[in-house]
């Protein structure tokens, strides 16, 4: 396997007694959708943190294009090409939809100790941000303020922040959770027209979308993963079937 | 400087450590449980001492006051609980702590206007004067000591009714499960003006144990508070463990530098240097301690799970 | 059109401010001028605390540490003989740079209930500093006999002199607050108060802002302390009291938090409610107290909330 863009080595984390994460070995290519598949209360949502630097794993490392980046914080490895959505929207509510990419430019943009020009009008901020909202459909809600967007709306606008960071590896923690037919549909629609050119490790509940998005599974259970590879390989695994799915084999 | 007073100096530092605990406890039992940043702690400590001295003088007796100062002011909480409180549960720390400062305002000119503001003391009955002898040489008071004992046993009791009961297990399990305790038919009002009667009522405790040692004034509750700040801060959140620990650092390192740090800069600056600058540093000192503290453990010595 | 309503609310604002002396003397109630150069002076303060506390999210309840620091620079120094206002207030403002710089860089690695209560610690230690200092009047303070001397440009010792430099100075100090809370690195302060999860997986690492923005907001505090030294001529701890942060804050939220001209009005309502509470009883406390708490819970936006046009002015 050539390409890695991220490599994690038996990655350890546990909350007292409950191992959120047992031992995880994962990786992903350059240009490729890697989704996360896993029951409720699998780990999933501990193991993303550790890999967007949110959580620091108790053993394990994780490399990022061959360096490695265990030890930094989220800021750190934001810089470095990280860029994650959290499965509760996280966007700046009291802001408009305009400002909040606004700022994402802005956190790759150099040191922000500047401290007299209005940032508001700073077209260096506005239009790449402008931009970018209008890349993922949200270009004619720029100025409204994002509390009171519809949640398609704000989903949308957090993986918009991300991506005005320039990520080099996307992480994006149930995209479409809470979404109804439509939204769900735009979403997944708008994540396929970044495949290709935009690595992405995606968590995801919604099987139609992981399965209609994810070059490879991997599938998370107590902790482990217990199986990895294409859609279709998955689709037949037996253990997959068993743990996850509930079937009897 | 001979043992004798050093040791009496180290008793007067676990005293003001248990009244320092006293305050502690009910201040981190109420954040931690209603998550509320109570400034007015102090003013039912202050409550306290007063409802206590006019009890005392109107009965008559000593005991029977102490009594009704307490129970005063575990009413005197609830009803703050009740009236003012209750309402700030869901609001941010910014809110809650602006309200209480409003409180406290309220409590120390209404203790003005009731008792005036000169500085009152309470009188001792004559069983609580005199000394014990600890060991030959060594005197302390008896009515301190019987503070200390008296803050032992509260300590005591706290640890019991928290880690051992069904009111304990209450108050822990609301300290991180608000819902649960809820879905547990549990009235969680209810249990709320209780714990923070309680919590006023180990303030009172502490206030009017202070009484015949400290001046009973307006704004007493602050100078104290504050001291209990810098415990909560020390010891972790939370944290009853924490809040004791905190507590007899606090109140000793306090205790023992206003005695002795002024002599012992004697020893190495002159005299003239040293009455300047011991009375300064002792009062600064256990400030100091809390900024070493957080510099090295910013969650506090024994910070609490969960929350 | 929201940009009248400002235009028009800061030009009587402004208009105001400046007729008052001439109509307080032709009134002669001089008075007036000395309790709005004192509101002046804590919108100064209230401003900066607007900053970190407003925009910023920082509950310090320990601003009047550095009114104390700007006050004690400007006492010290006139004890001492040096009479020059730029030394004095130079001093007073690098002063409390320093101190919240210190204070800052501890506090600031906490956050919530830790950061109020240490903010309220250490400077009730500064408060209990100034109460031993033997040669500075201990708890109660001592006068300052000439004010602060600025090579005969202008003489503080005149009431309407001094009143106009305050006034200048809160309007830049306002404009000041107002330009730094809308720049990239309010927008990062703001930003982080905002969601700071969220400005962390961007990229924004907030310590550093944070730390900037709380030594920038002791510095314009310490100004408002050397001006209210020479206001009242006087210095004492209490101007480090913790009640007096109090009141600061409640200046902040009473006028609008986050809002530019909330600390100016927030100063005038409660120092003029303090004022008229006091003249009509002793025990005026009694009432403030309630009325601060219903403020708290039913007024919570304040009077920009209200005021057309203040709530982005």
């Amino acid at each position: 396997m050539s390409g890695a863009l991220l490599e994690a080595r038996g990655l350890r984390k546990s909350f007292g007694a409950l191992r959120a994460s047992d031992g995880i070995d994962f990786d992903v290519l350059e240009g490729e959708t890697h989704a996360v598949i896993g029951p409720n209360g699998a780990g999933k949502t501990t193991f993303i943190s550790q890999l967007s630097g949110d959580l620091r794993p108790d053993a394990g490392s994780i490399r990022f294009s061959g360096e490695d980046v265990t030890a930094l914080r989220a800021p750190a490895r934001s810089r470095m090409g990280f860029a994650r959505s959290f499965q509760i929207t996280s966007i700046y509510r009291e802001f408009t939809a305009l400002e909040n990419v606004a700022l994402a430019v802005q956190a790759h943009a150099g040191h922000s100790f500047r401290f007299w020009k209005p940032a508001r009008s700073e077209r260096a901020l506005r239009d790449p941000a402008r931009a970018i909202l209008d890349e993922v459909g949200l270009g004619a809600r720029a100025e409204v303020i994002a509390a009171n967007l519809a949640h398609g709306e704000q989903r949308q606008l957090e993986v918009a922040m991300a991506l005005a960071t320039k990520p080099r590896l996307l992480l994006l923690d149930e995209p479409v959770a809470g979404m109804g037919n439509d939204e769900t549909q735009r979403m997944v629609t708008f994540l396929a027209s970044l495949k290709g050119r935009q690595t992405i490790i995606l968590v995801e509940h919604d099987m139609d979308a992981v399965f209609s998005l994810a070059d490879r599974i991997s599938v998370l259970v107590y902790g482990r993963i217990i199986a990895t590879g294409s859609p279709q390989e998955i689709r037949v695994n037996a253990e997959v079937r068993r743990a996850y799915l509930g079937e009897d084999a | 400087m001979n043992l004798a007073l050093v040791f009496e100096q180290l008793l007067n530092g676990v005293q003001f450590g248990v009244m320092l605990f006293l305050m502690a406890a009910g201040l981190t039992l109420v954040f931690g449980i209603m998550n509320l940043v109570n400034l007015a702690h102090g003013s039912l400590y202050m409550v306290g001492a007063y409802l206590a001295v006019s009890a005392i003088q109107w009965t008559g007796n000593y005991l029977l006051g102490v009594l009704l100062g307490l129970a005063g002011t575990l009413l005197v909480g609830m009803l703050v609980e009740v009236v003012a409180l209750r309402t700030l549960y869901e609001r941010d720390h910014l809110d809650q702590v602006l309200a209480t400062f409003g409180l406290i305002l309220f409590f120390n000119e209404l203790v003005a206007m009731i008792w005036g503001r000169t500085a009152l003391y309470t009188e001792l009955p004559s069983w609580l004067e005199g000394h014990i002898e600890i060991f030959s040489g060594s005197r302390y008071p008896l009515y301190r000591a019987l503070v200390i004992a008296v803050g032992l046993g509260v300590a005591l009791g706290l640890w019991y009714v928290v880690t051992r009961t069904r009111l304990g297990m209450l108050i822990r399990a609301g300290a991180s499960n608000r819902t649960m305790v809820a879905a547990l038919g549990v009235n969680i009002r209810l249990l709320y003006t209780v714990v923070f009667g309680f919590g006023a009522a180990l303030a009172g405790l502490a206030g009017l144990m202070s009484g015949p040692i400290y001046a009973v004034q307006p704004g007493m509750g602050e100078l104290i508070l504050i001291q209990v700040f810098v415990v909560i801060v020390i010891g972790g959140i939370g944290s009853i463990r924490g809040a004791f620990v905190g507590a007899l650092v606090v109140g000793i390192v306090d205790t023992l530098g206003r005695a002795f740090l002024k002599p012992l800069l004697g020893t190495v600056l002159s005299p003239t240097a040293a009455e300047a600058a011991g009375p300064a540093l002792a009062s600064m000192l256990i400030y100091l301690l809390m900024a070493v503290v957080l510099a090295l453990r910013p969650e506090g010595l024994f910070p609490s799970r969960g929350t | 059109m929201p940009g009248r309503a400002r235009i028009l609310l800061w030009s009587a604002v402004i208009a105001l401010l400046i007729l008052l002396p001439p109509v307080a003397e032709a009134l002669k109630q001089t008075f007036y001028i000395d309790l709005l150069r004192r509101v002046m002076i804590f919108a100064i303060a209230a401003a900066s605390l607007n900053l970190i506390l407003g925009y910023g999210g920082m509950i310090s309840f320990g601003h009047a540490a550095y009114l104390g620091i700007g006050a004690y620079a400007v006492g010290i120094l006139a004890f001492h003989g040096v009479d020059s206002g730029w030394m004095q207030w130079g001093t007073a403002i690098a002063a409390s740079a320093v101190v919240a710089a210190v204070i800052g860089a501890v506090s600031i690695r906490t956050s919530g209930i830790y950061f109020i209560m240490i903010t309220l610690a250490f400077t009730q230690m500064l408060y209990y500093l100034g109460m031993s200092l033997e040669v500075y009047g201990r708890d109660d303070g001592m006068r300052i006999k000439t004010h602060s001397q600025f090579w005969g440009l202008i003489d503080l010792a005149d009431p309407v002199s001094f009143y106009y430099l305050v006034l200048a100075l809160m309007l830049a100090s306002l404009y000041l607050v107002h330009r730094l809370a809308n720049s990239r690195f309010g927008m990062v302060l703001r930003a982080a108060k905002s969601n700071e999860a969220r400005s962390r997986a961007i990229g924004f690492s907030p310590y550093l802002y944070r730390l900037a923005a709380f030594v920038i907001a002791g510095a314009l505090c310490g100004l408002a302390g050397a001006l209210l030294a020479n206001h009242t001529a006087y210095i004492s701890p209490d101007f480090m009291h913790w009640t007096r942060s109090g009141e600061i804050m409640f200046m902040v939220i009473l006028g609008g938090i986050a809002t530019t001209a909330g600390p100016l009005f927030g100063a005038f309502t409660l120092l003029v409610l303090e004022t008229l509470l006091a003249g009509w009883t002793e025990h005026w406390q009694v009432y403030l107290g309630p009325l601060l708490i219903l403020s708290v819970i039913f007024f919570r936006r304040g009077l920009a909330g209200i005021l057309p046009g203040a709530r982005d002015a």
